[in-house]
């Protein structure tokens, strides 16, 4: 295979990562929470918008907005309800408490949607350049991630809420004492993550089936990225996405895919005891 | 010893002879989720010693049972009998523990727990792609035991009550010695442990080994056993976030806290996937929201005393002042 | 007489900062010596070096002869080396006792756990929190959590104590109090660092004062001879005050 493919590949498959990631990161940053639900609301996305596109024919670009507001509003309830209550609390706790949430929404969906994968199969054709190809789905999906990923950063810089945001994750006491809602920032960040989960599931579900089988695997990348690309910055999602991207498609290359996610916790282990704060990110919470 | 603990000691012995008694009494299927109280009991004891006593999130269980099974499985399909591979099992999987110790104790809180549950999965896939030894995705047969299912049910039931107690019997000793003293301090405060002498390397190291090996034990077990293993339910992640949560219900910390936890856990989940099979797992998470939220110690520490004392003060208006210490 | 605890040159830096440079002094048994100097000076980065929580940049630290610069701070505790937090750092939810007992078992090779609670008992009563032993830590009020920082370092059975400011957030009648307790612990034969950021409350307890400043030491003599040394004054006050001082002395 071409390098330029496999380099290709892994950038595409790397802005999706960032993508999956980057609302994780998001929330393990700021709330010093690390959410079990974050695969689950992906594939949550995912369906939701095959689902809509089965039943409406609507283009998947259009739903996305659609999609990710009900994921906001998911993580916003969730945060406010419960885990506003725990988020003081030692890891253990806050840990098992979205592990158990997770199990919940896991299984409502596997009895309501069930596993069987679905994907949104958009005929767009492929395009190739000498003996590299590039499926425009990908292309597209590749694109939309980037896309959200800018918007994200650009909320996160020039907005209220994402200068507030900040502030909370800097120095949550310093920042109540500003006179910021501290609770309501917590609420607001969970359901941004989970809003940037679920667009994640919705692009993803145009270039793979998505199944609830995927929760798992989804967690696993969302963390490895965090570690590579340090948490609660966008730039460091980017960064970590493109990494693990970019890693497991030469490592699938040369030892085979079922290695190459091997490979990716084999780095992950290694950089938590040697950098856990990443390659570029912010200093992590213990 | 004080009298608590002696409390705790009996209450274990009574319910273990309980649990012996029970393929007298009853029949295999009972005899089975007895099998399973005694096994996620050890588990939950082993999580004790570096969740409960020290205070670090490991999420590494199922590392330490899948590599039980396979280790147990493999020394028995190299001809060895089943009592030499338990043990070497045991040995194996301490000694995993104590080379990956040294490394992934030094992270602390979310990272250490990442770290633990990345073992989990490195492990499960280093298994499943060296299929030349282990047998890959397939899984491996395990040389059965010989006797009725009856029979090979209560040995294994006693042989599990008495890992079980094996790990009981280290807790105790456990929280009594220097070791479980300086364990304590390094929960509290590990720079402070530092400062006035605790060597919290080693003894970290020494925690998560006993975290270890009883897991080991009880995994090598298990697959002689059951009679096949796969990497999927031998290093399932579900099963590592069980047993943590046992120990939390029952009381992490305690000496019998995990005993109770993993016994009311696994008959609710037995009852609960009985009557209700697609939700089971719906019904799980909402039993681990309940616990996070009213349960926050555990079942052990609750005041019963005062809860009761509560309910009734509301018809009469006395109260023992002798009683009030609890 | 030999110093038992000794530093020749010691250097720490952090990334590009000089924390510490090339400080050198002796500490010889029995004394009282205090370390002053204005707040960054490097005092509890020099505490840090000698316990092992840092590692040097360059020079030595012998302790009884011995070169523990590569120790860690629970063999530094385990020699004899012993030291109190700025910020009091007990085991909040163990008893007063317990805290104390943790110094004799770990720090200072009691026999055994009810070998150290007999010496902690001694220890509490010795510093005045006898009465409160059963106490969780997390209740005690802050001059009472000083002494349990002493009491915890006394049961470590050391040879030398390190004080890092001892007295900060105590009123007037506290610091006397704890000034008196040091005193009577340095009768007991115990060598003692004692770092302070303020020169009247050291003054009164110490043979010997030592000045630090932006991590090097400036002065080292008896507390009259540092009062008057010129730039000590000018660290703590600045080059103008001290011309003037010269000009108007």
């Amino acid at each position: 295979m071409d390098v330029f493919q496999i380099l290709l590949n892994g950038i595409v498959l790397g802005a999706l990562y960032a993508c999956i990631a980057i609302g994780f990161s998001l929330v393990w940053g700021v709330l010093n929470v690390i959410n079990m639900l974050h695969g689950s609301f992906i594939i949550l996305g995912g369906y939701l918008t095959y689902f809509a596109w089965h039943y409406t024919g609507i283009y998947p670009i259009i739903l996305l907005p659609f999609v990710a507001m009900v994921l906001f509003a998911l993580g916003y309830v969730l945060q406010h309800l419960f885990i506003n209550k725990v988020v003081t609390a030692p890891v253990l706790t806050t840990l098992t408490l979205t592990f158990g949430l997770d199990m919940i929404l896991y299984n409502l969906m596997t009895v309501f949607f069930t596993a069987t994968p679905r994907r949104v199969t958009l005929d767009l054709g492929t395009l190739s350049f000498g003996d590299v190809y590039l499926p425009v789905d990908r292309l597209l999906g590749m694109a939309l991630a980037l896309v959200l990923t800018a918007l994200l950063y650009l909320v996160m810089r020039g907005s209220r809420i994402g200068r507030a945001i900040v502030a909370v994750r800097m120095d949550r006491q310093a920042a109540a004492l500003m006179g910021i809602r501290v609770n309501q920032v917590y609420s607001i960040t969970f359901g941004i993550g989970a809003l940037m989960a679920g667009a994640a599931g919705a692009i993803f579900a145009m270039v793979f089936p998505v199944t609830t089988n995927l929760t798992g695997v989804f967690l696993g990348k969302a963390f490895v990225v965090c570690v590579i690309g340090g948490l609660g910055s966008v730039p460091g999602a980017l960064v970590g996405g493109l990494a693990l991207g970019l890693i497991e498609s030469v490592a699938g290359y040369t030892i085979g895919p079922q290695n190459a996610i091997t490979v990716g916790f084999l780095l992950m282990l290694f950089l938590l005891v040697v950098r856990p704060t990443g390659l570029i990110g912010v200093k992590g919470y213990e | 010893m004080n009298r608590q603990v002696k409390i705790s000691i009996a209450a274990v012995i009574v319910y273990s002879l309980a649990l012996a008694l029970i393929p007298v009494f009853a029949g295999n299927y009972e005899t089975r989720i007895a099998i399973s109280v005694a096994m996620f009991s050890a588990l939950a004891l082993s999580w004790n010693f570096i969740g409960g006593f020290t205070g670090y999130p490991s999420f590494s269980t199922a590392a330490f049972f899948g590599l039980g099974c396979y280790i147990g499985a493999l020394s028995q399909r190299a001809g060895m009998p089943a009592e030499l591979a338990w043990i070497i099992a045991t040995v194996g999987v301490a000694g995993f523990a104590a080379a990956l110790g040294a490394i992934i104790l030094r992270l602390k809180g979310h990272y250490f727990a990442i770290g633990s549950i990345a073992i989990v999965e490195v492990t499960r896939l280093i298994i499943s792609s060296w299929g030349s030894v282990t047998g890959g995705g397939d899984g491996l047969n395990v040389p059965l035991m010989t006797g009725t299912p009856d029979v090979v049910a209560a040995r294994i039931l006693y042989i599990m009550l008495a890992v079980m107690g094996m790990a009981f019997v280290a807790t105790v000793i456990v929280d009594r010695s220097r070791l479980g003293f300086g364990l304590r301090c390094i929960h509290q405060n590990e720079d402070a442990a530092d400062m006035v002498g605790v060597d919290t390397t080693r003894f970290k190291i020494a925690a998560f080994v006993l975290s270890a090996l009883f897991c080991g034990l009880v995994g090598a077990v298990y697959a002689s056993w059951v009679g096949y293993i796969d990497p999927t339910d031998s290093f399932s992640i579900l099963l590592t976030v069980k047993v943590p949560v046992m120990a939390l219900l029952g009381g992490a910390g305690t000496l019998a806290g995990p005993i109770v936890g993993a016994g009311v856990f696994v008959l609710l989940e037995e009852f609960f996937w009985a009557n209700f099979l697609q939700w089971n797992r719906a019904i799980l998470g909402i039993i681990i929201v309940f616990l996070i939220f009213f349960l926050p110690g555990g079942l052990l520490k609750i005041r019963y005393k005062d809860l009761l004392k509560k309910l009734s003060a509301n018809r009469s208006n006395t109260v023992s002042e002798g009683e009030a210490k609890g | 007489m030999t110093a038992i605890l000794e530093l020749k040159n010691v250097s720490k830096n952090f990334g590009g900062v000089s924390a510490v440079s090339n400080v050198s002094f002796g500490l010889k048994q029995g004394e009282i010596v205090g370390l002053i100097g204005p707040n960054g000076a490097g005092k509890t980065t020099l505490v840090n070096l000698v316990t092992g929580v840092h590692s040097l940049s360059g020079g030595q630290v012998i302790f009884k002869g011995e070169d523990v610069g590569s120790q860690k701070p629970f063999q530094a505790a385990r020699r004899g080396l012993a030291r109190t937090f700025q910020i009091v750092q007990p085991f909040p939810e163990m008893t007063v006792l317990e805290n104390v007992s943790a110094g004799a078992v770990f720090g200072g090779a009691a026999g055994g756990i009810a070998a150290g609670r007999d010496a902690a008992q001694a220890e509490l009563d010795f510093v005045g929190l006898g009465h409160v032993a059963n106490e969780p830590a997390s209740s005690l009020s802050l001059p009472n959590r000083k002494r349990l920082e002493l009491a915890k370092s006394l049961a470590m059975k050391p040879s030398v104590l390190l004080l890092d400011e001892v007295n900060a957030g105590l009123n007037a009648s506290e610091i006397d109090d704890a000034l008196k307790l040091i005193e009577q612990i340095s009768g007991r034969g115990v060598t003692i660092l004692i770092i302070e950021h303020l020169m009247k409350v050291v003054l009164s307890v110490s043979e010997r004062l030592m000045v630090l400043h932006h991590g090097e030491l400036i002065a080292d003599g008896t507390p009259k001879q540092v009062v008057e040394d010129q730039r000590v004054i000018e660290a703590y006050l600045g080059a103008k005050f001290a011309e003037r001082y010269k000009v108007a002395g």
